[in-house]
Protein backbone atom coordinates (compact mmCIF):
# COMPACT_ATOMS: atom_id res chain seq x y z
CA UNK A 1 0.00 0.00 0.00
CA UNK A 2 1.51 3.26 -1.25
CA UNK A 3 0.28 7.20 -1.73
CA UNK A 4 2.37 8.28 -4.83
CA UNK A 5 1.92 12.09 -4.85
CA UNK A 6 3.36 14.34 -8.15
CA UNK A 7 1.31 17.80 -7.85
CA UNK A 8 2.68 20.43 -10.53
CA UNK A 9 0.63 23.07 -9.46
CA UNK A 10 -2.69 24.58 -7.92
CA UNK A 11 -3.83 27.77 -8.30
CA UNK A 12 -7.30 29.64 -7.04
CA UNK A 13 -9.16 32.67 -8.29
CA UNK A 14 -9.56 35.25 -5.57
CA UNK A 15 -12.55 37.63 -5.32
CA UNK A 16 -10.93 40.30 -7.87
CA UNK A 17 -10.44 37.98 -10.29
CA UNK A 18 -6.94 37.55 -9.42
CA UNK A 19 -5.18 34.34 -10.37
CA UNK A 20 -3.40 32.99 -6.59
CA UNK A 21 -0.64 30.19 -7.33
CA UNK A 22 -0.92 28.46 -4.17
CA UNK A 23 0.80 25.26 -4.73
CA UNK A 24 4.19 24.68 -6.80
CA UNK A 25 5.90 21.02 -7.53
CA UNK A 26 5.26 18.37 -4.75
CA UNK A 27 5.99 14.64 -5.35
CA UNK A 28 6.51 12.53 -3.07
CA UNK A 29 5.71 8.87 -2.11
CA UNK A 30 4.58 7.42 1.27
CA UNK A 31 4.39 3.93 2.18
CA UNK A 32 2.34 2.15 4.76
CA UNK A 33 3.44 2.57 8.80
CA UNK A 34 5.25 5.71 7.79
CA UNK A 35 4.43 9.04 9.32
CA UNK A 36 5.56 11.46 6.56
CA UNK A 37 5.63 15.30 8.11
CA UNK A 38 4.92 18.44 6.37
CA UNK A 39 6.61 21.42 7.99
CA UNK A 40 6.54 25.35 6.22
CA UNK A 41 5.22 28.39 7.55
CA UNK A 42 1.71 29.48 8.03
CA UNK A 43 -0.41 30.11 4.98
CA UNK A 44 2.00 28.00 2.43
CA UNK A 45 -0.46 25.82 1.22
CA UNK A 46 -0.28 22.88 3.32
CA UNK A 47 -4.07 22.74 4.03
CA UNK A 48 -5.00 22.99 0.53
CA UNK A 49 -2.67 20.24 -0.37
CA UNK A 50 -4.00 17.87 2.43
CA UNK A 51 -7.30 18.63 0.76
CA UNK A 52 -6.01 17.28 -2.39
CA UNK A 53 -4.89 14.03 -0.92
CA UNK A 54 -8.00 13.67 0.94
CA UNK A 55 -10.00 13.66 -2.03
CA UNK A 56 -11.65 16.63 -1.15
CA UNK A 57 -10.34 18.82 -3.78
CA UNK A 58 -10.15 17.42 -7.42
CA UNK A 59 -9.10 20.96 -9.06
CA UNK A 60 -5.27 21.22 -9.12
CA UNK A 61 -2.53 19.95 -11.54
CA UNK A 62 -0.57 16.74 -11.50
CA UNK A 63 -1.40 13.06 -10.57
CA UNK A 64 -1.88 11.87 -6.85
CA UNK A 65 -2.32 7.99 -6.54
CA UNK A 66 -4.28 7.16 -3.39
CA UNK A 67 -4.08 3.83 -1.81
CA UNK A 68 -7.20 2.05 -2.88
CA UNK A 69 -9.27 0.62 -1.13
CA UNK A 70 -7.83 2.32 2.02
CA UNK A 71 -9.73 3.83 4.35
CA UNK A 72 -9.09 7.59 4.96
CA UNK A 73 -9.65 9.21 8.51
CA UNK A 74 -8.92 12.93 8.75
CA UNK A 75 -8.27 15.43 11.00
CA UNK A 76 -9.09 18.67 10.10
CA UNK A 77 -7.22 22.38 11.52
CA UNK A 78 -10.42 23.57 13.13
CA UNK A 79 -11.88 20.16 14.92
CA UNK A 80 -15.13 19.90 12.70
CA UNK A 81 -17.81 17.74 14.59
CA UNK A 82 -21.18 18.33 13.55
CA UNK A 83 -22.31 20.38 16.15
CA UNK A 84 -26.00 18.50 16.57
CA UNK A 85 -24.45 15.78 17.24
CA UNK A 86 -22.99 14.35 20.47
CA UNK A 87 -19.78 13.36 20.65
CA UNK A 88 -20.65 9.35 20.42
CA UNK A 89 -22.55 10.55 17.42
CA UNK A 90 -20.26 12.22 15.57
CA UNK A 91 -18.11 9.26 15.94
CA UNK A 92 -20.82 7.18 14.96
CA UNK A 93 -21.89 8.97 12.09
CA UNK A 94 -18.87 7.59 10.02
CA UNK A 95 -18.25 4.41 12.05
CA UNK A 96 -22.12 3.39 12.03
CA UNK A 97 -21.28 -0.31 13.01
CA UNK A 98 -18.14 0.51 15.61
CA UNK A 99 -18.37 -1.92 18.81
CA UNK A 100 -18.84 -1.11 22.09
CA UNK A 101 -15.45 -2.34 23.18
CA UNK A 102 -13.78 -0.22 20.53
CA UNK A 103 -15.38 2.84 21.06
CA UNK A 104 -14.88 2.89 25.03
CA UNK A 105 -10.88 1.65 24.23
CA UNK A 106 -10.64 4.44 22.00
CA UNK A 107 -12.39 7.39 24.20
CA UNK A 108 -10.25 5.66 27.12
CA UNK A 109 -7.24 6.44 25.38
CA UNK A 110 -8.21 10.16 24.63
CA UNK A 111 -9.56 10.82 27.97
CA UNK A 112 -12.96 10.98 26.38
CA UNK A 113 -15.35 8.72 28.38
CA UNK A 114 -16.62 11.79 30.78
CA UNK A 115 -17.82 13.94 27.70
CA UNK A 116 -19.64 11.00 25.37
CA UNK A 117 -22.80 12.66 25.17
CA UNK A 118 -21.81 16.51 25.59
CA UNK A 119 -22.37 18.53 22.39
CA UNK A 120 -19.31 19.97 20.94
CA UNK A 121 -20.48 23.26 21.95
CA UNK A 122 -19.77 22.05 25.36
CA UNK A 123 -16.37 21.16 24.96
CA UNK A 124 -12.87 22.67 25.12
CA UNK A 125 -10.70 22.98 22.27
CA UNK A 126 -8.19 20.32 23.66
CA UNK A 127 -11.01 18.35 23.79
CA UNK A 128 -12.98 19.01 20.40
CA UNK A 129 -9.39 17.86 19.34
CA UNK A 130 -9.31 14.82 20.99
CA UNK A 131 -12.80 13.86 19.31
CA UNK A 132 -11.74 14.77 15.97
CA UNK A 133 -8.59 12.27 16.60
CA UNK A 134 -10.80 9.83 17.81
CA UNK A 135 -12.94 9.90 14.79
CA UNK A 136 -10.02 9.53 12.53
CA UNK A 137 -8.99 6.92 14.63
CA UNK A 138 -12.37 5.34 14.71
CA UNK A 139 -12.36 4.39 11.52
CA UNK A 140 -9.14 2.18 11.64
CA UNK A 141 -7.85 4.18 9.23
CA UNK A 142 -5.22 2.88 6.62
CA UNK A 143 -4.60 6.68 5.09
CA UNK A 144 -4.47 9.32 8.32
CA UNK A 145 -4.02 12.99 7.55
CA UNK A 146 -3.78 14.96 10.78
CA UNK A 147 -3.72 18.94 9.52
CA UNK A 148 -2.07 20.51 12.55
CA UNK A 149 -3.81 18.58 15.06
CA UNK A 150 -1.73 20.32 18.34
CA UNK A 151 -2.12 24.12 16.95
CA UNK A 152 -3.47 26.94 19.67
CA UNK A 153 -3.31 24.08 22.54
CA UNK A 154 -1.09 25.51 25.84
CA UNK A 155 2.45 23.34 25.76
CA UNK A 156 1.56 20.70 28.16
CA UNK A 157 -1.75 19.83 26.56
CA UNK A 158 0.16 19.65 23.21
CA UNK A 159 2.84 17.09 24.48
CA UNK A 160 -0.09 14.74 26.10
CA UNK A 161 -1.89 15.25 22.89
CA UNK A 162 1.32 14.13 21.05
CA UNK A 163 1.79 11.50 22.80
CA UNK A 164 -1.45 10.04 22.56
CA UNK A 165 -1.11 10.35 18.64
CA UNK A 166 2.43 8.54 18.87
CA UNK A 167 0.33 5.68 20.56
CA UNK A 168 -2.54 5.64 18.18
CA UNK A 169 -0.13 5.68 15.20
CA UNK A 170 2.42 3.49 16.62
CA UNK A 171 -0.45 0.60 16.89
CA UNK A 172 -1.28 0.35 13.51
CA UNK A 173 0.37 0.29 10.15
CA UNK A 174 -0.86 3.11 7.90
CA UNK A 175 0.21 5.76 5.80
CA UNK A 176 0.27 8.67 7.98
CA UNK A 177 0.38 12.65 7.01
CA UNK A 178 0.94 15.15 9.64
CA UNK A 179 1.05 19.10 9.02
CA UNK A 180 2.55 21.10 11.55
CA UNK A 181 4.87 24.82 11.74
CA UNK A 182 6.51 23.03 15.07
CA UNK A 183 9.49 21.59 14.29
CA UNK A 184 9.59 19.35 17.35
CA UNK A 185 6.41 17.99 17.03
CA UNK A 186 7.57 16.95 13.36
CA UNK A 187 10.74 15.28 15.03
CA UNK A 188 9.19 13.38 17.16
CA UNK A 189 5.89 11.70 15.38
CA UNK A 190 7.54 11.66 12.12
CA UNK A 191 9.57 9.47 10.35
CA UNK A 192 10.59 11.71 6.98
CA UNK A 193 10.28 14.74 6.83
CA UNK A 194 9.32 17.46 4.18
CA UNK A 195 10.14 20.78 4.62
CA UNK A 196 8.13 23.28 2.67
CA UNK A 197 9.09 26.86 0.82
CA UNK A 198 6.27 29.67 1.52
CA UNK A 199 3.71 30.11 -1.28
CA UNK A 200 3.44 28.64 -3.89
CA UNK A 201 4.79 25.65 -1.21
CA UNK A 202 7.10 23.26 -2.82
CA UNK A 203 9.25 20.81 -1.20
CA UNK A 204 12.59 22.18 -0.23
CA UNK A 205 13.97 19.33 1.74
CA UNK A 206 13.02 15.54 2.27
CA UNK A 207 14.59 14.65 5.41
CA UNK A 208 14.14 11.03 6.55
CA UNK A 209 14.77 10.26 10.59
CA UNK A 210 16.42 7.17 10.60
CA UNK A 211 15.99 6.99 14.54
CA UNK A 212 13.01 4.67 15.66
CA UNK A 213 10.22 6.92 17.09
CA UNK A 214 10.38 5.50 20.83
CA UNK A 215 14.45 5.90 21.00
CA UNK A 216 14.53 9.71 20.67
CA UNK A 217 15.26 11.04 23.69
CA UNK A 218 15.78 14.97 24.28
CA UNK A 219 19.46 14.57 23.13
CA UNK A 220 18.51 12.98 20.19
CA UNK A 221 16.01 15.04 19.00
CA UNK A 222 18.27 18.16 19.33
CA UNK A 223 20.56 16.40 17.22
CA UNK A 224 18.30 15.95 14.57
CA UNK A 225 16.92 19.40 14.95
CA UNK A 226 20.67 21.30 14.53
CA UNK A 227 21.19 18.43 11.30
CA UNK A 228 18.10 19.70 9.50
CA UNK A 229 19.29 23.18 10.76
CA UNK A 230 22.24 22.61 9.09
CA UNK A 231 20.92 21.10 6.09
CA UNK A 232 18.49 23.71 5.33
CA UNK A 233 20.85 26.52 5.78
CA UNK A 234 22.87 24.70 2.97
CA UNK A 235 20.01 24.56 1.26
CA UNK A 236 19.29 28.10 0.85
CA UNK A 237 22.76 29.09 0.30
CA UNK A 238 22.60 26.34 -2.60
CA UNK A 239 19.69 28.44 -3.91
CA UNK A 240 20.76 31.85 -3.53
CA UNK A 241 24.02 30.79 -5.52
CA UNK A 242 22.07 29.65 -8.32
CA UNK B 1 -50.38 33.06 34.55
CA UNK B 2 -50.14 36.46 32.77
CA UNK B 3 -51.10 34.71 29.39
CA UNK B 4 -54.42 33.92 31.62
CA UNK B 5 -54.61 37.62 32.89
CA UNK B 6 -54.07 39.04 29.73
CA UNK B 7 -57.26 36.55 28.05
CA UNK B 8 -59.33 37.88 30.75
CA UNK B 9 -58.27 41.20 30.34
CA UNK B 10 -59.35 41.14 26.29
CA UNK B 11 -62.78 39.31 27.27
CA UNK B 12 -63.50 42.48 29.43
CA UNK B 13 -63.49 44.58 27.10
CA UNK B 14 -64.79 42.57 24.86
CA UNK B 15 -67.80 42.26 26.69
CA UNK B 16 -67.63 46.49 27.89
CA UNK B 17 -67.19 47.27 23.91
CA UNK B 18 -70.44 44.75 23.47
CA UNK B 19 -72.57 46.57 26.14
CA UNK B 20 -71.93 50.39 23.93
CA UNK B 21 -72.11 49.05 20.71
CA UNK B 22 -75.47 47.13 21.16
CA UNK B 23 -75.91 43.04 20.04
CA UNK B 24 -76.56 43.82 17.13
CA UNK B 25 -73.35 45.32 15.89
CA UNK B 26 -70.99 43.47 18.76
CA UNK B 27 -72.77 40.39 20.84
CA UNK B 28 -71.61 39.68 24.24
CA UNK B 29 -69.62 36.76 24.77
CA UNK B 30 -72.02 34.43 26.12
CA UNK B 31 -74.17 34.91 23.15
CA UNK B 32 -71.07 33.99 20.83
CA UNK B 33 -70.42 30.85 23.42
CA UNK B 34 -73.95 29.86 22.56
CA UNK B 35 -74.12 30.07 19.24
CA UNK B 36 -70.68 27.86 19.40
CA UNK B 37 -72.18 25.14 21.51
CA UNK B 38 -75.54 25.28 19.53
CA UNK B 39 -73.19 24.61 16.15
CA UNK B 40 -71.28 21.57 17.98
CA UNK B 41 -74.13 20.24 19.25
CA UNK B 42 -75.64 20.12 15.80
CA UNK B 43 -72.39 18.83 14.45
CA UNK B 44 -71.54 21.30 11.69
CA UNK B 45 -68.65 23.30 13.61
CA UNK B 46 -66.78 20.06 13.80
CA UNK B 47 -67.67 19.05 10.32
CA UNK B 48 -66.69 22.75 8.77
CA UNK B 49 -63.56 22.80 11.04
CA UNK B 50 -62.74 19.48 9.93
CA UNK B 51 -63.08 20.46 6.34
CA UNK B 52 -60.92 23.26 6.26
CA UNK B 53 -58.56 21.51 8.27
CA UNK B 54 -58.04 18.61 6.10
CA UNK B 55 -57.81 21.73 2.85
CA UNK B 56 -54.91 23.71 5.13
CA UNK B 57 -52.93 19.99 5.97
CA UNK B 58 -52.96 18.98 2.28
CA UNK B 59 -52.28 22.05 1.01
CA UNK B 60 -49.29 22.31 3.62
CA UNK B 61 -47.85 19.28 3.14
CA UNK B 62 -47.82 19.87 -0.53
CA UNK B 63 -46.22 23.41 -0.63
CA UNK B 64 -43.66 22.38 1.51
CA UNK B 65 -42.62 19.63 0.52
CA UNK B 66 -42.15 21.12 -3.06
CA UNK B 67 -41.41 24.22 -2.12
CA UNK B 68 -38.50 22.84 -0.15
CA UNK B 69 -37.30 20.18 -2.68
CA UNK B 70 -37.13 23.05 -5.21
CA UNK B 71 -35.52 25.94 -2.47
CA UNK B 72 -32.58 23.29 -1.89
CA UNK B 73 -32.20 22.70 -5.68
CA UNK B 74 -32.07 26.82 -6.26
CA UNK B 75 -29.99 27.21 -3.23
CA UNK B 76 -26.85 24.00 -4.35
CA UNK B 77 -27.02 24.94 -8.35
CA UNK B 78 -26.45 27.94 -9.46
CA UNK B 79 -28.46 26.79 -13.33
CA UNK B 80 -31.66 25.59 -11.34
CA UNK B 81 -31.73 29.25 -9.29
CA UNK B 82 -31.44 31.52 -13.14
CA UNK B 83 -33.86 29.17 -14.43
CA UNK B 84 -36.17 29.06 -11.37
CA UNK B 85 -35.57 33.11 -10.22
CA UNK B 86 -37.99 34.85 -12.57
CA UNK B 87 -41.32 32.16 -11.89
CA UNK B 88 -40.13 32.82 -7.79
CA UNK B 89 -40.65 36.94 -8.41
CA UNK B 90 -44.07 36.36 -10.43
CA UNK B 91 -45.35 33.81 -7.81
CA UNK B 92 -44.31 36.03 -4.73
CA UNK B 93 -46.14 38.64 -6.11
CA UNK B 94 -49.19 37.44 -7.34
CA UNK B 95 -51.75 38.32 -5.33
CA UNK B 96 -53.43 35.68 -3.63
CA UNK B 97 -57.17 36.13 -5.04
CA UNK B 98 -55.63 36.09 -8.51
CA UNK B 99 -54.40 32.52 -8.20
CA UNK B 100 -57.74 31.41 -6.35
CA UNK B 101 -59.88 33.06 -9.08
CA UNK B 102 -57.75 31.46 -12.01
CA UNK B 103 -57.95 28.15 -10.40
CA UNK B 104 -61.79 27.78 -10.22
CA UNK B 105 -62.09 29.27 -13.39
CA UNK B 106 -59.37 26.60 -15.18
CA UNK B 107 -60.13 23.59 -13.02
CA UNK B 108 -64.11 24.62 -11.83
CA UNK B 109 -65.21 24.62 -8.28
CA UNK B 110 -63.08 21.80 -6.99
CA UNK B 111 -61.40 20.77 -4.07
CA UNK B 112 -58.70 20.19 -6.27
CA UNK B 113 -59.13 23.16 -7.49
CA UNK B 114 -59.57 25.07 -4.00
CA UNK B 115 -56.00 23.22 -2.59
CA UNK B 116 -53.84 23.79 -5.48
CA UNK B 117 -54.68 27.32 -5.30
CA UNK B 118 -53.65 27.39 -1.37
CA UNK B 119 -50.32 25.39 -2.01
CA UNK B 120 -49.66 27.44 -4.85
CA UNK B 121 -49.56 30.80 -2.43
CA UNK B 122 -47.48 29.56 0.33
CA UNK B 123 -44.82 27.18 -2.39
CA UNK B 124 -42.77 31.01 -3.42
CA UNK B 125 -42.19 31.84 -0.07
CA UNK B 126 -41.23 28.18 1.25
CA UNK B 127 -38.59 27.92 -1.64
CA UNK B 128 -37.64 31.78 -0.71
CA UNK B 129 -36.64 30.12 2.80
CA UNK B 130 -35.22 26.71 1.61
CA UNK B 131 -32.72 28.72 -1.00
CA UNK B 132 -31.84 30.83 1.70
CA UNK B 133 -31.11 27.71 4.39
CA UNK B 134 -29.11 25.81 1.06
CA UNK B 135 -26.95 28.80 0.58
CA UNK B 136 -25.72 29.28 4.08
CA UNK B 137 -24.41 25.65 4.07
CA UNK B 138 -21.38 24.79 5.66
CA UNK B 139 -18.98 23.67 2.83
CA UNK B 140 -16.30 22.69 5.25
CA UNK B 141 -18.97 20.20 7.01
CA UNK B 142 -19.28 18.47 3.35
CA UNK B 143 -15.20 18.20 3.07
CA UNK B 144 -16.05 15.87 6.38
CA UNK B 145 -18.87 14.00 4.41
CA UNK B 146 -16.36 13.66 1.25
CA UNK B 147 -13.30 13.09 3.25
CA UNK B 148 -14.74 10.25 5.51
CA UNK B 149 -17.02 8.81 2.76
CA UNK B 150 -20.18 9.02 4.17
CA UNK B 151 -22.96 7.72 2.04
CA UNK B 152 -24.71 10.56 0.40
CA UNK B 153 -28.67 9.85 2.27
CA UNK B 154 -26.24 9.64 5.70
CA UNK B 155 -24.93 13.01 5.34
CA UNK B 156 -28.45 14.19 3.81
CA UNK B 157 -29.51 13.16 7.08
CA UNK B 158 -27.41 14.00 9.62
CA UNK B 159 -24.74 16.60 8.16
CA UNK B 160 -27.58 18.89 5.56
CA UNK B 161 -30.71 18.54 7.44
CA UNK B 162 -29.89 19.45 10.61
CA UNK B 163 -28.51 22.60 9.10
CA UNK B 164 -31.52 23.50 7.32
CA UNK B 165 -34.11 22.54 10.30
CA UNK B 166 -34.34 25.70 11.19
CA UNK B 167 -34.91 27.29 7.92
CA UNK B 168 -37.82 24.56 7.46
CA UNK B 169 -39.04 25.51 11.10
CA UNK B 170 -39.33 28.98 9.91
CA UNK B 171 -40.92 28.45 6.26
CA UNK B 172 -43.38 26.18 8.25
CA UNK B 173 -44.35 28.89 11.01
CA UNK B 174 -44.80 31.57 8.10
CA UNK B 175 -46.31 29.02 5.80
CA UNK B 176 -49.10 27.72 8.34
CA UNK B 177 -50.17 31.83 9.11
CA UNK B 178 -50.33 32.26 5.36
CA UNK B 179 -52.17 29.06 4.23
CA UNK B 180 -55.23 29.76 7.57
CA UNK B 181 -55.87 33.14 6.35
CA UNK B 182 -56.01 32.01 2.19
CA UNK B 183 -57.52 28.94 2.73
CA UNK B 184 -60.59 31.11 3.91
CA UNK B 185 -60.76 33.17 0.95
CA UNK B 186 -60.71 30.09 -1.17
CA UNK B 187 -63.87 28.48 0.84
CA UNK B 188 -65.60 31.75 0.38
CA UNK B 189 -65.27 31.45 -3.14
CA UNK B 190 -65.98 28.48 -4.23
CA UNK B 191 -66.46 25.57 -1.50
CA UNK B 192 -69.90 24.11 -0.36
CA UNK B 193 -68.34 23.92 3.28
CA UNK B 194 -65.58 25.32 5.97
CA UNK B 195 -65.10 28.47 8.03
CA UNK B 196 -64.34 30.12 5.38
CA UNK B 197 -67.80 29.11 3.43
CA UNK B 198 -69.66 29.65 7.01
CA UNK B 199 -68.09 33.00 7.30
CA UNK B 200 -69.68 33.71 3.78
CA UNK B 201 -72.96 32.67 5.40
CA UNK B 202 -72.97 35.07 8.78
CA UNK B 203 -71.76 38.04 6.51
CA UNK B 204 -74.72 37.44 3.79
CA UNK B 205 -77.11 36.78 6.25
CA UNK B 206 -75.17 40.52 8.76
CA UNK B 207 -75.47 36.72 11.61
CA UNK B 208 -72.53 38.54 13.58
CA UNK B 209 -73.24 35.77 16.44
CA UNK B 210 -72.26 33.16 13.72
CA UNK B 211 -69.63 34.94 12.49
CA UNK B 212 -68.17 35.12 15.68
CA UNK B 213 -68.20 32.09 16.58
CA UNK B 214 -66.51 30.11 13.70
CA UNK B 215 -63.44 32.74 13.55
CA UNK B 216 -63.23 32.22 17.46
CA UNK B 217 -63.28 28.55 17.26
CA UNK B 218 -61.14 28.65 13.91
CA UNK B 219 -58.48 30.70 15.98
CA UNK B 220 -58.76 28.56 18.85
CA UNK B 221 -58.01 25.36 16.75
CA UNK B 222 -54.94 27.25 14.84
CA UNK B 223 -53.34 28.63 18.70
CA UNK B 224 -53.08 24.76 19.76
CA UNK B 225 -51.70 23.41 16.33
CA UNK B 226 -49.09 26.09 16.82
CA UNK B 227 -48.41 25.19 20.81
CA UNK B 228 -48.67 21.45 20.24
CA UNK B 229 -46.82 21.20 17.02
CA UNK B 230 -44.96 23.91 15.61
CA UNK B 231 -43.24 25.02 18.92
CA UNK B 232 -42.25 21.58 19.78
CA UNK B 233 -40.60 21.21 16.99
CA UNK B 234 -38.70 24.17 16.97
CA UNK B 235 -37.49 23.71 19.97
CA UNK B 236 -36.48 20.19 19.60
CA UNK B 237 -34.35 20.74 16.07
CA UNK B 238 -32.61 23.60 18.22
CA UNK B 239 -32.01 21.84 21.24
CA UNK B 240 -27.93 21.46 20.53
CA UNK B 241 -27.26 25.36 20.27
CA UNK B 242 -27.19 27.47 23.53
CA UNK B 243 -30.38 28.35 25.22
CA UNK B 244 -31.34 32.12 23.36
CA UNK B 245 -32.25 34.76 25.44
Amino acid sequence: MQLEVDITGKHFQNAAGERQEVLGRISFSLRAGEVGVFVGPSGCGKSTMLKILAGVDHDYQGRVARPHPARLGMVFQEPRLLPWRSVEDNIRLVVPDIDEAKLSELFAVLELSAHRSHFPGELSLGLARRVALARAFAVQPDFLILDEPLASLDDALAARLREEIAILVGGRSMITLLVTHNLDDAIRLGDRLFLLSARPARILAALPIALPRNERGEAEITAIKAGIARQTKGETTKRDAS
Amino acid sequence: MVRLLSFLLLLATWWIAAQFAGSAKLPAPPAVLRVILDEAASGALFVNLGATLARVALSFVLAMSLGSAIGYLMGRVRLADRIGDPWLILLLNLPALVVIVLAYIWAGLTEAAAIAAIAVNKLPTAVVTLREGARALDRSLDEIAIAFAIPRLRAFRHVILPQLAPYIAAAARSGLSLVWKIVLVAELLGRPNGVGFEIGVAFQLFDIPLLLAYSLSFAAVVLVIETLLLQPFELRVSRWRPRAA
